[in-house]
């Protein structure tokens, strides 16, 4: 359809709306343009800092690692007066007080988390989940004085000397639980990293459980399949991704953790094969010296331990993503 | 679509003897009475179908009749209901073994996160330990009852999500057909599916009433006078009438069946 008459009037006032359409297109397109790149420098901003920290790290471990070679990380000494540095008492201990951390939580903090989800009364469902978020919410230096006034001293009172009368007497694994009950070492910081990550292991896995749809659970309890099987056949395999993202959340935490550890450990940079002696992690190591590390090449030590906790914990992530990876690829999804 | 109209035709419940007998039940969501004192007999290699208008309670009943209500707190049946002389209302018989005879297949396709072969044979696991050459055969016969063999045998062991939504469902028929139960439950089968896929699952209804006690809850009247033997019509709790499909679409007693079934309300 052609326009027959043409009135200036209207022709202007069409020209006016359209500039003022173009006018507001353009401030639109700026904040467009804004956002994109304030979201875009926020993304930036993780790398940066992440490559930040792994270029300090590297940097200051230089010395420690010029001086004692690749053989830093499998040397047992830890001498600040002969100036000899090796990290693999740290390293050991690290790695022993998280794997007897998740000994503890990954099964009772599931077992939480499918009472809550499954089993659990109405009414004690909400008590039950708040306490354990406050639980979460306990600051570190809270469990390391309770560990040392109160959990130590009742280990090595009741519990230390009854493991070493009667695991301590197995030929082979005897020698896990053998020596005095000093009531704190790797034993002691091991439980009290497993009590603090608990929480984190079940609110998370709890949360991941609310999300299976109740029909699928109807579906299999409609089969005739029991709390058990429901649980071990659908339940977490629905959930397995969130399942395993929490416990690598409270692995690394557990990795990681100074305070609490730095307080039942031990301190003594040593590797004993009983559970029972004291040790160190390579967090609790670097709060213990590093104020009182007078010889750059203590520092630099120490600053290589904190890329050796760095490097375990990439490696811990990586195999919780490789892990997740052949699981769906078994499952077939 | 033939071999419906034979059933419709013939009056198909006077020879058929009752598997499930529904005597006077109530059920309550805490103190909300939302059936109101339901008597229903379920007859043997018959299909029934449950329609009402939404919130009728048509699916309560279904719920009622393998006791997977008991899995939320504050719901309870009163009254009793039998299958082959047993009350299944007695605390004292176990839940899980009355689903191994009650079979119940939902709204949704509810694959179980694993392979197409494992969703059947889970099922099995929870009652006999086949040998890997029974199994084979338990999964393949299931899946050929529900027409799928063809369409998944050489990805056996690949996840079911992967399956159509269809092919979902008759999935979860195999799945509950593979524990050989005596009566299966239909809840909405096909109100998630495209027509094909629902003309596929209403034929394999009509298949599997010669070896099962079938029940299904339906919105759809159509289908509800394809597949059912046996009508009943629910309206608020209560249940209004029930009788031979033919008789219930052609000749409703109650005023309010009429009323639904032409499409007046609901």
């Amino acid at each position: 359809m052609v326009e027959l008459t043409f009135d200036p009037a209207e022709a202007r006032a069409e020209e006016k709306q359209r500039d003022s359409r173009r006018a507001s297109l353009g401030r639109l397109i700026l904040t467009d343009r804004f956002f994109k790149n304030f979201t875009r420098a926020a993304a930036l901003l993780v790398l940066a800092l992440l490559f930040g920290v792994i270029l300090t790290l590297v940097e200051g471990s230089i010395p420690a690692l010029k001086q004692f070679g690749i053989s830093f990380f499998w040397t047992e000494e830890w001498n600040p007066v002969k100036e000899r540095f090796g990290a693999l008492a740290p390293i050991y201990g690290t790695v022993v007080t998280s794997i007897i951390a998740m000994l503890v939580a990954v099964p009772v903090g599931l077992g939480i988390a499918i009472f809550l989800t499954e089993l659990c009364p109405q009414a004690l469902r909400r008590p039950v989940g708040i306490a354990i978020e406050l639980l979460a919410g306990i600051p570190s230096i809270i469990y390391g004085i309770w560990g040392l006034f109160v959990f130590a001293p009742f280990l090595q009172r009741y519990v230390q000397p009854a493991i070493i009368d009667t695991l301590g007497n197995i030929p082979g694994i005897g020698a896990l639980f053998a020596g005095p009950p000093y009531g704190i070492g790797v034993l002691t910081a091991g439980l009290i990293l497993g009590i603090m990550v608990l929480p984190f292991i079940a609110s998370i896995t709890r949360d991941v459980f609310e999300t299976v749809p109740p029909v699928l659970k109807e579906s299999a309890y409609g089969l005739g399949a029991t709390t058990w099987e429901v649980v071990w056949k659908v339940v977490l395999p629905y959930t397995r991704a969130g399942v395993i993202g929490g416990v690598m959340l409270a692995l690394g935490r557990a990795l990681g953790e100074t305070m609490a550890v730095t307080f039942v450990i031990g301190n003594a940079h040593r590797i004993s094969a009983s559970v029972l002696q004291p040790g160190t992690t390579i967090s609790a190591a670097i709060a213990n010296e590093f104020v009182e590390a007078l010889q750059a090449l203590h520092t630099s030590s120490l600053t290589a331990l904190g890329l050796v906790l760095f490097i375990i914990t990439f490696f811990v992530l990586a195999c919780a993503r490789l892990l997740l990876a052949s699981l769906n690829k078994r499952a077939g999804g | 679509m033939a071999n419906f109209a034979v059933n419709a035709a013939a009056d198909s419940l006077s020879n058929a003897k009752p598997k499930m007998d529904i005597k006077d039940v109530s059920f309550f969501y805490n103190d909300n009475k939302a059936l109101k004192n339901i008597t229903l007999p379920l007859y043997e290699q018959r299909v029934t179908a449950l329609i009402g208008p939404s919130g009728c309670g048509k699916s309560t009943l279904l719920r009622i009749l393998n006791r997977i209500y008991e899995l939320y707190p504050g719901q309870r049946a009163e009254g009793v209901i039998t299958l082959d002389g047993e009350n299944i209302l007695d605390p004292k018989l176990d839940a899980n073994l009355l689903r191994s005879k009650v079979g119940m297949v939902f709204q949704k396709p509810t694959p179980f996160p694993m392979t197409i072969y494992d969703n059947i044979a889970f099922g099995v696991r929870l009652y006999m330990k086949p040998s890997r050459g029974e199994m084979d055969e338990i999964v393949e016969s299931s899946l050929t009852r529900t027409a799928l063999w063809n369409e998944v045998k050489d990805r056996l062991h690949t996840s079911a999500l992967g399956l159509s939504g269809g092919q979902q469902q008759r999935l979860c028929i195999a799945r509950t057909v593979a524990i050989k139960p005596e009566v299966v439950l239909f809840d909405e089968p096909t109100s998630a599916l495209d027509p094909i896929s629902t003309a596929k699952i209403e034929e394999l209804i009509d298949e599997l009433k010669r070896d099962f006690t079938i029940v299904i809850v339906t919105h759809n009247m159509q289908q509800a006078a394809r597949v059912a033997d046996q009508t009943a019509f629910m309206y608020l709790g209560d249940l209004i009438e029930a009788g031979p499909t033919t008789s219930m679409f052609s000749n409703p007693k109650d005023n309010r069946t009429l009323d639904y079934i032409t499409g007046r309300f609901g």
